[in-house]
């Protein structure tokens, strides 16, 4: 039988704060690796590292963030270890089209229709939502595009970095990483409306 | 000589310079065009809001 220590109710057990990350680390996992598989296995060695060395926590920084920061050691791990079946994946070419051609330019190059203006959701209370309608654009990028835009975006790799732990041409990550942006924009000029000033 | 190029053009170097530095040519027909142009100034501010929406999203406190 498994005895489970009483907790106060003000203080949840060091494994009951790390049950309570697991979607979130999940929900990254998903968006760089966008493999299940792997991402379950990336959370549950990130917990696992973090079970088995609670002292390692440092309470001054927010448990999540000290999570995250093991996480994305575990992610690279990954991304090393499948590098070759994911820059040879079929999904590598699963988008061909520049999005550069969904914008409307008129024959001389200038813009049929001038961009939106989206205001400064970086700046004032509609941050959250944007961040949120921005990750959800994100997760919808083609799989290859995905993966090189938060290995980007989120682990922070260099160009560099990124060419040499999955076998890729800075040219052919230039044109990936130039399509992702342009679909993410295009998704946010979809998806987000600046709210007029009241 | 000096490089004119056109929003479209100016669209990919915007997007580029995400991940690269641009040559000073570039950067400087960059800086003409925005001078001269309505739209792209545009653009380039949805790319600004989004570097900067991401920085704050991978950092993201809750």
């Amino acid at each position: 039988m498994i005895t489970v220590p009483l907790q106060t109710l003000s203080e949840p057990s060091f494994e009951q704060q790390l049950v309570d990350c697991r979607g979130d680390l999940l929900r990254f996992a998903r968006l760089q690796l966008r493999n299940n598989a792997w991402a379950e296995d990336v959370v549950s060695e990130t917990l696992l590292a973090a079970l088995a060395k609670p002292q390692a926590f440092q309470s001054r920084s927010r448990l999540k963030t000290w999570l995250i920061g093991i996480l994305k050691h575990k992610v690279i791990d990954t991304l090393r270890l499948h590098g070759r079946e994911i820059s040879t994946s079929p999904a590598n070419d699963d988008d061909s089209a520049d999005p550069l051609d969904a914008i409307a330019f008129k024959p001389d190059g200038h813009f049929s229709q001038t961009p939106a203006d989206w205001g400064n959701p970086e700046q004032d209370l509609s941050s959250r939502q944007f961040l949120m309608v921005m990750e959800a654009c994100a997760s919808k990028l083609p799989v290859m595009q995905g993966r090189l835009f938060l290995m980007r975006e989120w682990l922070e790799l260099s160009v560099e970095e990124i060419c040499k732990e999955l076998s890729l041409t800075p040219t052919n990550l230039y044109v990936q990483l130039h399509r992702a942006r342009l679909r993410l924009r295009e998704c946010l000029e979809l998806n987000w409306f600046a709210k007029p000033l009241t | 000589m000096l490089f004119l190029p056109s929003c479209k053009q100016v669209t990919a170097l915007v997007i580029a310079r995400e991940d690269r530095q641009l040559p000073w040519r570039q950067q400087l027909a960059l800086r003409l065009h925005m001078a001269m142009c309505k739209a792209c100034p545009v653009f380039e501010r949805q790319v600004l809001t989004m570097r900067n929406a991401m920085r704050q999203w991978r950092n993201y406190e809750e």
